[in-house]
């Protein structure tokens, strides 16, 4: 690629020149005028993109030409250029001798272009109302050397007029000087007419005083005007503009239309040709253009260098080249790549599935990346299409040679994207792929109204409604489209798909609006032709209904997400807590300190206290005990489970299969923060340990608090003296000898049976032992008169809840509640390395007794308390996030 | 008028000024039925009419008045009106084209009344009515056509006409700033822009000019493909008071774009942001403490002269807002040299 700057030797007089593209200009090139009389555009816009290519940093677009009909032929060139984003990646410059054209291009770009050109020809009036508007539609402006007397030829009267307007112009108008460029004429010099000679010079003078005197004003002028004499000699046109731009450019010339893929650098002209077109140039001699003039008949025909692009691609894979013209938007040799690959697949489908695919999920990557934009892709688009069209003969010659043509399709499918949004390559890939398998798409393009939508698919009378959509407004659309249906009675599926469309939201807000039939989520093109053929089945009826039961799950998790998904910063939630009028309240004070062991504890008296509906869990029966033995469906399996267990339990308990354990212990206690501190005895001097405990970070819309266990013990600063208990039962120890003789007798209903009663029993052992604490040993509630039922219901006063359960999810809590009971001795309870107690049949947990104290869930927690908790216990943050994994409400690091 | 306009000024030279928040967002929290939309007035519209927001200026003002008065309780200065989609064009969704209107000049008054109340209030706090002007549901320069590209279903001239109606009846209607925004196709503003200058120049009238684009992916440019910079040449012959972006991403996405503008512009820079980018349920959950803690940041580091919050954001994120700018002064006009800056999608500066 080459530009000026290259071209003189002299760089402080060039970097500021610009080169503006002449080549898509009716009346500068003949082959683009053909074009556009042709209508051939495509080939007109590869002229554009190539003087992009070879460094034009603006193009001018011209369209005077007496037969065409200019306004049009303007407004559709640009239209077509605001398509091509590697074109109108730059600024354009609106060329015409007519306003009426100059006003159509005008309103057709977005960026801010040039005019080219106004001039005080007609007189000041129309002159002034011209720029305004130049300035209200936001662009810059060539002012021409031409005034009611004519165009000026010599240096003053150029400069005079460019003067003139200039004032006008800044004075009058308030027109920014740096938007005005003056074109004082280039015109033909060694045209044989004496008169002529001087032009260059003339023009170079006047540029170098309009950029003395007018500040910020730019000269330009249309350089191959110069050389117009030598018409079909090239070579020696190129070196002459080469040379002129040389001096004029040192004169103060900072933009010039030019061919900027033939320009020769000024010291690579022969110094003989250079000699005698300086003199030519610069009237350096009477007979300087009959000199160049025989001169020029050795170079005649050499012409300009031919257009060099960059064509290294096409030495890639086919299947490389394919995707290099998806990405670049390249039409060019898209259809014999698509041939070529064609020939070397076994079935042109193979085309579409394959390379087309493949490179447009290329293109798919790097807008979602960032690296491509809009305008970008949808060219891209456009080159699939052309290599599908491609592809279509040959595929419905195959249909005829496999007898299937005359087959009718397989179903209509309307596709659509939807208002408002213009993405639309997954919809076209979506239906060529289906239009492929035998379906008859649709396809009403994007932004469609629901209205127009659903009137032409009744029309049509389609099987299904394919919407797609890319940003996120698209999916209240889809929303309404569904509920339009609903409302109109439809009764065929809706396809939904595209980037922002999710499984979730189809399941949450399009399902529910939609009930005559189904809404289905399809994830990408290539399931698109699975979905459609199960829907249209004969099986349609139970492949909707397993759809519709997988959204009615999705839509109850998401409802459960959406709950606990709100975060309050730490601090917010810290002053939210739990509040407790220490003020007029006293704790229960317990029967004793420390700790107490209870060793073989009665088997018969816990079992009173069994919750049965956890076990029938086990065996998967849900339904709540004693219903479920009367319960239609299970109630004969559970009445007969149930006397397997109690069968068991009877020899469990008679034949002491298992042993039961426990210890439970009282400290005094005060909450600092979200801490609870233990003391080594009543004067609360000595601290004996610290139970961390972890705060709500919900945000909730009503007045309930974010719970921490911390808030149920008087905090330090109120005075106020507080207890806590701990426990730790076990009903499981010989529990494993059991599982293992019944698993040498290959007896799985007996082996789970004992785990299961087992389990039972130590949280039966867990609730007779919580009743005894309220009643006996911390007895806040000695009267308490509670039936068993009631009890297993929690309808007493406090709580124990356990570490690694909802309120306090840190299973590793345990091990200080451990060590403060001795319960590895005292309960033969051990802890595993993650925590786990062992023998597995086991309970502990904290007791406390405030009236108010109840159960929660932590919910999901943020970083803030992550770092704050991760610091008072002492850990790094990682192993902090390790144990708190389940509940992060971020993704750590 | 004039007062106001000297008083707009002189308040973005001494801080930075804040915006209100959505009002979509807050509408949605109301409800609201189609009876509610129709009101006493439209109970006999021959289609549905839910969902048309700008309406309710109209049959709902107390709301729409309620809302502007959340939003300058939580400190904001500027208030847009709820115009966004009150363009012949717009209303053709609703059939509504001959009411756009009076739709313009029912927003601008309920605007007017909640911001002169707050005003009154706290003078020393004056309040400022933004006509917005919303970029339609069309595009001027992208074809809805894929196969057809040179197509467009919107002229350049049938834009004029629209814009030039609604900014005529949000002047006549009291609004202190004109603030072409939300813009995605920079032909379609630049429509507006046309429009706007027309009517400055038939009601002898003219506004300080706000001109707000968005950015549409994570290309960093806006639906039509050109980058920030570009944007503002392509905008900049309106001599607009400020420039800048809303809607978008998040405040964290948005800021290389912001910084590129605060850079290049001598017009004030405004930012209103989403709160956060939406979850897969297209909704937006940043909260305001987050928020706010992103644009801080901007304020610190001198790049805005006005900040607000678009779509998700709540009077709570606005007064989250207001409070974390506070201690900073608004962004200093750089010294930019006077040269030609033309664009195509990516800006062009002439040496």
């Amino acid at each position: 690629m080459k530009d000026i700057k290259t071209m003189t030797t002299d760089n402080n007089a060039s970097v500021n020149f610009i080169n503006i593209g002449e080549r898509t200009n009716v009346t500068g090139s003949a082959k683009f005028r053909k074009l556009i009389e042709k209508d051939d555009y495509d080939a007109a816009l590869t002229i554009a993109r190539q003087q992009v290519e070879n460094g034009a940093q603006i193009i001018d677009v011209n369209m005077d030409e007496g037969l065409l009909d200019s306004e049009n032929a303007m407004q559709t060139f640009l239209n077509l250029i605001a398509a091509e984003p590697d074109i109108s990646r730059v600024p354009i410059m609106i060329d015409s001798s007519k306003w009426s054209v100059i006003e159509t291009g005008l309103k057709c770009v977005q960026g801010k272009s040039i005019v080219n050109s106004i001039s005080l020809k007609e007189g000041e009036a129309p002159f002034f109302e011209q720029a305004e508007k130049i300035r209200n539609y936001g662009a810059a402006t060539v002012v021409m050397a031409f005034d009611e007397e004519g165009q000026a030829d010599t240096a003053d009267r150029k400069y005079e007029i460019c003067e003139r307007a200039y004032k006008l112009l800044t004075e009058k108008l308030d027109f920014p000087p740096e938007d005005i460029i003056f074109d004082p004429n280039v015109f033909a010099v060694a045209t044989g007419i004496e008169e002529h000679n001087n032009y260059a010079i003339e023009f170079i003078e006047a540029t170098a005083r309009i950029r003395k005197n007018l500040p910020y004003a730019h000269v330009s002028g249309g350089i191959s005007n110069l050389s117009f004499s030598f018409r079909g000699n090239n070579y020696v046109r190129e070196a002459m503009h080469s040379v002129f731009l040389y001096h004029a450019i040192k004169a103060g010339l900072d933009m010039g239309i030019v061919n900027a893929g033939q320009l020769v650098v000024y010291d690579d002209i022969p110094e003989d040709l250079r000699e005698k077109v300086e003199d030519v140039i610069l009237n350096r001699r009477d007979d300087g253009t009959d000199r160049l003039l025989e001169a020029a008949e050795a170079f005649k025909g050499e012409g300009g260098k031919k257009q060099v692009e960059d064509l290294s691609w096409r030495e890639q894979a086919v299947n490389d080249r394919i995707t290099h013209s998806l990405v670049h938007g390249i039409n060019k040799f898209i259809v014999d790549d698509t041939e070529e690959a064609r020939q070397n697949a076994e079935r042109p489908l193979h085309v579409i599935e394959g390379p087309l695919m493949d490179g447009m999920n290329v293109v798919g990557d790097l807008f979602g990346a960032g690296k491509m934009f809009l305008p970008q892709v949808v060219k891209s688009a456009r080159v699939m299409k052309q290599a599908v069209n491609h592809l279509l003969p040959f595929m419905e010659e195959e249909k005829r040679l496999n007898g299937t043509e005359n087959d009718a399709a397989k179903g209509k499918i309307l596709m659509a994207t939807v208002k408002g949004d213009v993405h639309d390559i997954g919809k076209n890939i979506v239906g060529v792929v289906l239009q492929c398998n035998n379906y008859e798409v649709i396809d009403m393009g994007v932004m469609v109204p629901a209205q127009t939508i659903l009137e032409k698919a009744k029309e049509e009378k389609v099987d299904i409604i394919g919407l797609s959509g890319l940003i996120t407004p698209s999916l209240d659309e889809m929303v309404h489209v569904a509920s339009e249906m609903e409302r109109l009675e439809f009764d065929i599926p809706l396809l939904i798909g595209g980037a922002t469309t999710s499984r979730i939201h189809t399941a949450v807000k399009i399902n529910p609006n939609y009930k005559k039939d189904q809404a289905v989520y399809v994830t990408d093109a290539s399931r698109a032709v699975g979905v459609v053929s199960k829907l249209i089945s004969d099986d349609g009826a139970s492949y909707k209904s397993e759809i519709r039961e997988s959204y009615k799950i999705i839509a109850e998790k998401h409802l459960k997400a959406q709950q606990a998904k709100k975060r309050l910063t730490i601090s917010t939630a810290r002053s939210k807590k739990h509040q407790i009028d220490w003020k007029h309240y006293t704790p229960p004070i317990p029967e004793f300190l420390g700790t107490k062991s209870f060793r073989n504890y009665d088997l018969a008296t816990l079992a009173e206290f069994i919750d049965w509906t956890p076990f029938f869990a086990t065996w998967e029966m849900n339904g709540q005990y004693p219903r479920i033995l009367n319960d239609e469906k299970l109630g004969n399996a559970a009445t007969s489970l149930f006397q397997d267990a109690q069968d068991m339990l009877a020899k469990m308990i008679e034949e002491k299969w298992v042993t039961a354990h426990g210890v439970i212990g009282f400290w005094p206690a005060n909450s600092t923060g979200d801490d609870i501190t233990l003391y080594e005895d009543e004067t609360r001097k000595k601290e004996r340990a610290t139970l961390y405990t972890l705060r709500q970070q919900i945000a909730r819309d009503n007045e309930r608090a974010n719970a921490a266990l911390a808030d149920f013990i008087a905090p330090l600063e109120t005075g106020v003296p507080d207890y806590i208990g701990g426990f730790a039962v076990t009903a499981g120890i010989g529990e494993e000898e059991k599982v293992k003789e019944f698993n040498a007798a290959n007896d799985d209903y007996s082996k789970i049976m004992v785990s299961a009663l087992s389990d039972r029993l130590a949280e039966a052992f867990a609730e007779q032992m919580h009743m005894r604490v309220r009643r006996e040993f911390w007895p806040y509630a000695r009267n308490e008169t509670l039936s068993n039922q009631e009890i297993i219901a929690e309808k007493y006063q406090g709580i124990r809840p356990a570490p690694g359960y909802p309120a306090q999810p840190d299973h590793t809590e345990k091990e200080t509640l451990f060590n403060l009971l001795d319960a590895t001795k005292e309960a033969e309870i051990e802890l595993t390395e993650s925590y786990a107690m062992w023998p597995g049949s086991a309970v502990s947990g904290l007791y406390f007794s405030h009236p108010s104290s109840y159960y929660f869930g932590i919910g999901k927690i943020e970083k803030d308390q992550v770092e704050d908790y991760a610091k008072r216990k002492g850990w790094d943050l990682a192993k902090a996030e390790k144990w708190l994994n389940p509940i992060l409400n971020y993704i750590p690091d | 008028m004039t007062n106001r306009t000297d008083a707009f000024k002189k308040a973005a030279e001494e801080r930075i000024l804040i915006i209100d928040g959505a009002m979509g967002t807050m509408i949605q929290r109301h409800k609201l039925s189609e009876e509610d939309y129709r009101g006493t007035q439209y109970a006999d519209w021959n289609q549905d009419i839910k969902g048309n927001n700008d309406l309710l200026s109209i049959t709902q003002p107390q709301i729409i008045k309620e809302i502007h008065s959340q939003y300058l309780e939580a400190g904001a200065d500027i208030i847009g009106t709820n115009t966004f989609n009150a363009t012949t064009i717009s209303m053709a969704d609703y059939a509504m084209e001959s009411i756009a209107s009076d739709i313009n000049l029912a927003a601008a008054k309920v605007a007017r009344e909640a911001a002169d109340e707050w005003s009154e209030k706290t003078p020393d706090k004056p309040r400022f009515v933004a006509g917005s002007i919303g970029p339609t549901n069309r595009t001027a320069s992208i074809s809805p056509d894929v196969n057809n590209p040179g197509y467009r279903n919107v002229s350049f001239d049938e834009l004029v006409e629209a814009y030039g109606e609604q900014t005529t009846a949000l002047i006549k209607g009291g609004v202190d700033i004109i603030l072409i925004e939300t813009i995605f196709d920079t032909l379609n503003a630049k429509a507006a822009g046309f429009a706007v200058l027309k009517s400055f120049k038939e009601l002898g009238q003219t506004l300080p000019v706000m001109i707000s684009g968005t950015i549409t992916d994570l290309s960093g440019r806006n639906l039509s493909g050109q980058t920030p910079e570009a944007f503002y040449y392509s905008m900049n012959h309106l001599k607009p008071y400020a420039i800048g972006l809303n809607c978008s991403f998040g405040a964290d996405h948005l800021r290389p774009a912001i910084q590129e503008l605060a850079t290049v512009a001598t017009s004030k820079i405004s930012a209103y942001p989403n709160a956060g980018l939406p979850n897969e349920m297209g909704e937006y959950d940043e909260t305001p403490e987050e928020m706010a803690g992103k644009i801080e940041g901007w304020a610190k580091d001198g790049l805005i002269n006005m900040i607000g919050g678009c779509c998700g954001s709540t009077p709570d994120h606005i007064r989250a807002i207001a409070n974390a700018v506070k201690p900073y002064p608004p962004r200093k006009i750089p010294d930019v040299p006077r040269k030609m800056r033309l664009s195509g999608l990516e800006p062009f500066v002439h040496a």
